[in-house]
């Protein structure tokens, strides 16, 4: 657990991140968002104290993080920035063997966790370890850059807008790698983004910052549902607010059961959005759903979705 | 290209050698090859090459210049130039031999205290046929093997051909043969004085370099007085310090025992010193400010230490901005010693102000060549130092 009580910063006088508090729980894939300048940046860096704080505590697991040495604090946690954080002098074992390094891990301890991590990262170990960053692709690059980053097993991940410097399409790939490492690690992941879609993607819970302070603390569908304040409507909504909440929702939710439709049916756990999609593919107001073992269990229709 | 089919007009393929020849041409035309004085103290009476040397040496000449030009029209492969480099390095050792075989049989006909010395033919002939060789290895791709033999195999031809006497007529053999003695003694000096002014600059600049980059602040006082200390003329440099330097020994006899007086090594070492400390400090500053921030907030994140930071990432990723630096002050330092020697350091630069004094070109070049070769030595090496750093450290 992350607990920031009353933290300040300034620089020149002027308030970066100002008496923010906030509680992220353990487990959690908590998104810190917001526009640029609003201290989403700082915050994560002050949890690792690589930006110092003016006033306030911050606890990880109930330890106040100035109680060690920013070293020795540092090497407890994950930290994973854009692509070009990598050490373009070292090869890819030699990246992600960096903290256990630091940490004097034996040589055989650190050899099988590399293994062990690009497996997770789905990089074969025999081809990439002795690559050189320059070799790899952004995408590569990037998973190298998480590798590294849980190397000595951390409790906590800190990642700053890691997928900020490669293409759509491998930034798709990126996001469903660390949601599936999220869901099988079990780590706290604090992440920080100015990309709506990639918070309400990863998120389990979502800090929407604003000049510093909190603007809104909840779930992707509590923030997109209930916005707190003009500011987050327009940050998160936009003039498609109405699909990202459709994309929050799943067909289970709405769904008539017992009723049959003609067509292909969709998953139950499908969101909405991709009912409302095959519903104007198909020039049709109902589509049958179908439950995991694909056994139709009822239908959903146009006006279910904006009910 | 259908254009190129119908008329295959010729193309050139390279614009440097042509220039070459035509100058080596032009030079060989109009100049003298070699000069022939009655004594060492007048100037000569320029022959040129066809009359200066054996006929079939200038016809080979001429013909293997004939060649390289031929080698500009066609299609440029990776073992064309190769060829081209061949062709080039036969041309710098025949320009070479017929040089000694000129100066061997004028010698023969005129009286025993006449010089031959070398023409300006000759050193325009030899300067294009040196650029023909590195043209040839640029546009080869060379790599630093390949460089290295071929330096390796015309070293080893001039040596060959100077064991066999074939230069003993030139004067400027004669000239060193006269000094053979001191000439060793020279060098090791040169080389020395050099040694001693980079290894104090270096341990002095680098720290200086890096802690401008810890505080930038310092950087502004800190470039204006070594900007300062570079545009002192490096004869007045040398000049200041006889004085204070004089005055120390004086006052300490210790220092005067350790050799340490107003002129001798010490003040030249010391000058070459501040020469050599702005170039460091410069390159350290840039190389270390050049590191990535990204990489460097990355290995803070991972919970390195300042000091890991410094030794692990920091500085092998300036690594070759640095070797750079030590390339420029290391070429600077070779040329700088030479003035040295006006303040007794001796080196190289003795021969140079020797031969000023008595008017004698010869005796100038015995000095000013080697320096020369010296500095070509040491740049060539350090350049390879730096393209292998640079191979493993490519982004």
């Amino acid at each position: 657990m992350i607990d920031l009580d009353h933290v300040s910063k300034r620089y020149d006088g002027r308030a970066v991140v100002d008496d923010l508090s906030l509680t992220v729980p353990d487990g959690a894939f908590c998104v810190l968002l917001g526009p640029s300048g609003c201290g989403k940046s700082t915050t994560l860096r002050m949890i690792n104290r690589l930006v110092p704080f003016d006033s306030g505590i911050i606890h990880i697991g109930g330890e106040d993080v100035r109680g060690v040495s920013p070293e020795t604090l540092r090497r407890r946690i994950g930290y994973a920035i854009q692509s070009i954080g990598l050490f373009p002098h070292w090869s890819v074992e030699d990246n992600i063997a960096t903290v256990p390094r630091l940490l004097n891990w034996a040589r055989n301890r650190i050899r099988d966790r590399v293994t062990e991590l690009l497996e997770l990262l789905r990089l074969d170990p025999e081809n990439y370890r002795h690559k050189y960053p320059h070799q790899l692709s952004g995408g590569e690059q990037q998973r190298v850059g998480v590798a590294r980053a849980l190397a000595a097993d951390p409790e906590l991940l800190l990642m700053d807008e890691p997928f900020g410097a490669v293409d759509p399409i491998t930034r798709d790939a990126l996001q469903s790698e660390i949601a599936r490492i999220h869901a099988a690690t079990k780590k706290t992941i604090v992440f920080v983004t100015h990309d709506i879609e990639e918070a309400l993607r990863l998120a389990t819970v979502i800090a929407i910052l604003e000049k510093g302070g909190l603007a809104q603390w909840g779930t992707p569908l509590e923030i997109v549902d209930q916005p707190a304040s003009g500011f987050v409507r327009d940050f998160v909504g936009g003039e498609s607010g109405g699909l990202k909440l459709l994309g929050l929702r799943r067909i289970a939710e709405r769904m008539r059961p017992g009723e049959t439709a003609t067509g292909e049916p969709l998953s139950a756990e499908a969101s909405l959005r991709d009912a409302l999609a095959a519903m104007t593919e198909r020039h049709t107001d109902r589509v049958p759903v179908a439950d995991a073992s694909g056994r139709l269990i009822g239908i959903i229709t146009l006006a279910d979705l904006v009910r | 290209m259908g254009a190129m089919v119908r008329f295959p007009a010729i193309r050139l393929y390279n614009h440097v050698v042509p220039v070459l020849v035509g100058a080596a041409a032009a030079a060989a035309a109009t100049c003298g090859f070699v000069a022939v004085a009655p004594n060492r103290l007048v100037s000569g009476r320029p022959v040129a090459l066809w009359l200066a040397a054996d006929p079939r040496l200038s016809t080979a000449i001429a013909l293997l210049g004939a060649l390289l030009l031929a080698t500009v029209f066609a299609a440029p492969r990776r073992a064309l130039h190769f060829a081209a480099v061949a062709i080039a390095g036969m041309l710098l050792l025949l320009i070479l031999a017929a040089a000694g075989q000129a100066a061997s049989s004028l010698a023969a006909l005129a009286p025993p205290l006449a010089r031959i010395s070398l023409g300006a033919a000759f050193w325009v002939l030899i300067g294009a046929a040196g650029l023909a060789v590195i043209d040839g290895l640029q546009r080869a791709r060379a790599g630093i093997l390949a460089q290295l033999a071929t330096a390796a195999i015309i070293a080893t031809g001039f040596a060959a051909m100077a064991e066999a006497g074939l230069f003993d007529a030139l004067s400027l053999a004669r000239e060193y043969h006269t000094r053979q003695a001191g000439f060793a003694g020279a060098l090791t000096r040169h080389i020395v004085l050099v040694a001693a002014a980079i290894i104090p600059a270096m341990l002095i600049g680098f720290p200086l370099g890096v802690a401008a980059v810890r505080r930038p602040h310092r950087q502004g006082p800190l470039f204006a007085v070594l900007n300062l200390l570079q545009t002192v003329p490096s004869i007045a440099l040398f000049g200041l310090l006889i004085a204070p330097l004089s005055g120390l020994a004086t006052a300490v006899p210790s220092l005067a025992q350790l050799g340490i007086g107003g002129i001798g090594m010490a003040p030249a070492i010391i000058a070459l010193v501040l020469y050599a400390l702005l170039p460091v400090v410069r390159s350290t500053v840039a190389g270390i400010s050049g590191v990535d921030r990204a990489i460097v907030d990355a290995a803070r994140g991972m919970g390195m230490t300042r000091y890991q930071r410094f030794w692990h990432v920091e500085l092998p990723l300036a690594a070759p901005v640095l070797l750079a630096g030590l390339r420029i002050v290391t070429v600077q330092a070779i040329g700088l010693a030479v003035v040295a020697a006006l303040i007794g350091a001796g080196g190289l630069g003795s021969f140079v102000f020797e031969g000023l004094g008595q008017y004698a070109a010869d005796l100038v070049l015995l000095g000013a060549l080697p320096a020369i070769g010296l500095a070509l030595a040491a740049d060539f090496l350090l350049q390879s130092a730096t393209v292998l750093l640079h191979r493993r450290t490519a982004t």
